[in-house]
């Protein structure tokens, strides 16, 4: 080792900044996204001497948490993202808040005044804490150096295990820069904190009573399958009893989506079949959801025919938004694998030999065949959900796919890429889900790209969303992370004008974001990405969209492709807003 | 439907406030709400009591047992428990108006803790609807203050201990 932050023999003094990034260090932290400031100088003094750990400087603190959301997202492990107090810290509420609703381990540390000063309102001084309670799972204000090995563990265990989430630990600067003997041995201090739970067998048994009962059972899976690494289990589960499986939006890549049972995504802007099925569902398997309103509509119709078998790890998501006849508590990886294992034993040949539910299949196949996810094409535009598909294409065709992680910002371009970027494995697609954070597409695929070097990292933007943290291009420049950025610039916010004309008559209410009618696109984001060093080329003719998609792919450095797309599409079907599959909009 | 949720969480700054934190921002209501120090100096009690039906207080005793400096939760509606609210109330009392109170306080088994020219300040102990009986009886003298601890609860008998 030989250097000052792992020195730790048993009566070295360090200080605080020093156990702080040893901590990270000792949890097999490889990178952090962080922003220095006043209040956080001695961690980065800190950094500066450990080669374990490399610092990825943002251009803003939210950029430096999405990164930090895209390497955890993209990896299970914790994402570590560091500012100074004050604004710095404030600029993480959004990242924290986001890994909160999507259940991603995240943790920020900030730094803060000197504890004399705390309440005095000195200089960036924010009671960050207080304004983070809420938006995390848990939080820290260390008020002596000597609880700082105690709290990194402690906020490491609680971002990972049982419903991940982000952990916040702020760090005044006289805790950082005093100096002690560090107890690395000190205990975890956490007797109310119980968050593994396995499901007893006893509990899982009525699951398969109640498929025994069923005539029209159907999946419904979140992102839990992915976080709890249950999606090779929910396969071979789903396999062998022949039950199809809707997707949420993070649930995508938690069941094959080229799967005969995958009837992909489910809600608001899923496939019309998986909406009129898990409608018609005599029983609801809900693995790891939430019943989101995007997913359930009116929540007093939606399932409404069936049973509800509800697994989560998460106890206060059971019965939350929806009653389940059949709860269970626990662990949803182990209990897909116990209910397989079960599904073995001789008192369920019953329900494995196949052929279960001829009927129910031949009515989704009925669903699926006249109500198909249609790709709209233009003769002489590029629309985007075509060029969605021809990047997804074009990537097949190479046999990139598998080497593929996509991230987008939030609107019409992150549901055309659910709805025609399909996916076959966890963690491969990231988006903000619960949040829908605009700005969360280049830095979440910058921090993938951190994790994941040898991977095709795209994030698939729009205009609206691509400007909001677009200043990142110069991290990406400065710290060779290569990227690549599919923008879709319609000028518009595309989501909100596609309620304006169902829902407002069409009247733009401040969301055109272009320099007006006569004006090129605006603004000129090839301009831009050159002046941040990087290569980058605009397209509006069908024609070259191929090519120029293909450029994107091979370059070696961060990319930004924009292609001109009209702003008339719709993100269809459509489900609106507290309504029922009955008012789904087709076409 | 009345609920008294008893709570012990780790005696720590904040934990209070983000308790009541997550009361607020998912929107449920708290009728009561006592806290104090236990037998270990590292655990606090707080007790709250709350109306809804089943589905809601399992949601509110859920979410509080997600808060991580949250050691137990246990709605003890349904067991045989000892409530108590203590209340200090003052109320005008002209001399000739002593006896007449003090008979009163009496009958609730309370005491008279201060007593001023024109006002007494009265300790009474008990059961919500009991303290609310009192104050109905005092009203027509003139209530000048009145300050209560909130309802505290323990459970009867052996209950189980937290795990350590």
């Amino acid at each position: 080792m030989g250097e000052s932050t792992t020195a730790t023999t048993p009566d070295t003094l360090m200080n605080g900044a020093d156990i702080l990034v040893q901590s990270l260090v000792r949890q097999g932290v490889e990178v952090v996204f962080a922003y220095p400031g006043g209040a956080s100088m001695p961690i980065h003094q800190s950094l500066t001497k450990t080669n374990q750990i490399r610092t990825i400087l943002p251009r803003q603190e939210q950029g430096g948490g999405f990164m930090a959301h895209g390497y955890a997202r993209t990896t299970g492990k914790v994402g570590v993202c560091m500012s100074t107090s004050g604004p710095g810290a404030t600029n993480f509420v959004t990242i924290l808040a986001d890994a909160k609703m999507d259940s991603v381990p995240v943790i920020a540390i900030t730094g803060q005044v000197s504890t004399p000063v705390i309440g005095t309102d000195a200089f960036q001084e924010t009671p960050i804490i207080e304004v983070c309670r809420a938006i995390t799972k848990h939080h820290y204000l260390v008020t002596r150096t000597e609880d700082l090995p105690r709290v990194m563990k402690e906020a490491f265990h609680i971002a990972t295990t049982g419903r991940p989430g982000p952990v916040i630990i702020d760090v005044p600067k006289d805790v950082q820069i005093r100096k002690i003997v560090p107890d690395w041995d000190a205990p975890m201090n956490l007797p109310g904190y119980k968050p593994l739970r396995k499901a007893p067998r006893t509990e899982l048994q009525p699951i398969l009573d109640a498929i025994r009962a069923s005539k029209k059972p159907f999946i419904y899976a979140g992102g839990g399958v992915i976080h709890s690494g249950a999606a090779p289990y929910l396969k071979e589960f789903a396999e062998k009893l022949g039950i199809p499986v809707g997707l949420t939006l993070l649930g995508i890549g938690g069941f094959p989506s080229d799967h005969y049972l995958c009837l992909q995504m489910l809600g608001m802007h899923g496939t019309v079949y998986s909406n009129y099925a898990i409608n018609d569902a005599d029983l609801l398997l809900a693995f790891g959801v939430r019943f989101d309103d995007r997913v359930t509509g009116k929540l007093s119709e939606f399932a409404k025919h069936g049973k509800i078998v509800h697994i989560d790890i998460d106890s206060s998501e059971i019965n939350k938004n929806k009653f389940a006849h059949v709860p269970v508590h626990g662990d949803l990886k182990e209990a897909l694998a116990d209910l397989c294992v079960m599904l073995h034993e001789d008192d369920s040949a019953d329900l494995v030999g196949g052929g279960r539910y001829p009927d129910w299949m031949r009515q989704i196949d009925t669903w699926r065949e006249s109500d198909p996810m249609r790709c709209p094409e233009l003769p002489d535009a590029i629309l985007p959900q075509y060029a969605i598909k021809r990047l997804h294409e074009l990537l097949r065709e190479r046999g990139l796919l598998d080497n593929t992680i996509v991230s987008t910002g939030v609107g019409q371009h992150q549901m055309w890429s659910a709805q025609f970027f399909p996916f076959n494995q966890p963690r491969h697609w990231i988006t903000s889900g619960g949040l829908g954070t605009m700005g969360f597409g280049l830095p979440a695929a910058m921090g993938a790209k951190v994790a994941h070097p040898d991977k095709l990292c795209i994030d698939i933007d729009g205009d609206g969303s691509f400007l909001m943290n677009i200043q990142e291009l110069a991290c990406c420049h400065a710290e060779k992370i290569a990227p690549k950025v599919l923008l879709l610039n319609n000028q518009h916010l595309g989501m909100v004008t596609q309620w304006e004309d169902r829902f407002f008559a069409g009247n733009r209410a401040h969301t055109y974001l272009g320099a007006g009618p006569d004006a090129d696109p605006y603004p000129d984001f090839v301009t831009i990405a050159k002046g941040f060093g990087l290569p980058a080329r605009k397209i509006s003719d069908k024609n070259d969209l191929d090519d120029a998609l293909i450029e994107m792919i091979e370059s070696d450095a961060a990319f930004v492709l924009d292609v001109h797309v009209p702003h008339q599409e719709h993100v269809l079907p459509m489900i609106p807003s507290g309504m029922t599959v009955k008012d789904i909009i087709k076409a | 439907m009345r609920h008294v949720l008893s709570a012990l969480v780790q005696n720590q700054p904040g934990v209070l406030a983000h308790v009541a934190g997550m009361f607020h921002t998912r929107g449920f209501n708290i009728d009561s709400l006592a806290v104090g120090e236990t037998e270990r100096h590292d655990l606090s009690r707080m007790t709250f009591v709350v109306h809804g039906d089943e589905a809601q207080v399992a949601q509110i005793r859920k979410q509080l047992d997600k808060i991580i400096t949250v050691v137990q939760v246990v709605d003890i509606s349904s067991e045989d428990f000892v409530e108590r609210d203590l209340m200090l109330i003052k109320v005008c009392c002209p001399a000739e108006k002593r006896a007449e109170i003090a008979l009163l306080v009496e009958t609730f088994r309370g005491r008279t803790v201060d007593i001023q020219h024109d006002n007494v300040i009265v300790e009474v102990s008990g059961t919500e609807g009991k303290v609310e009986s009192f104050i109905d009886l005092m009203r027509p003298y003139g209530i000048l203050e009145l300050a209560r601890t909130g309802r505290i609860a323990l459970v009867r008998g052996h209950t189980k201990g937290i795990a350590e």
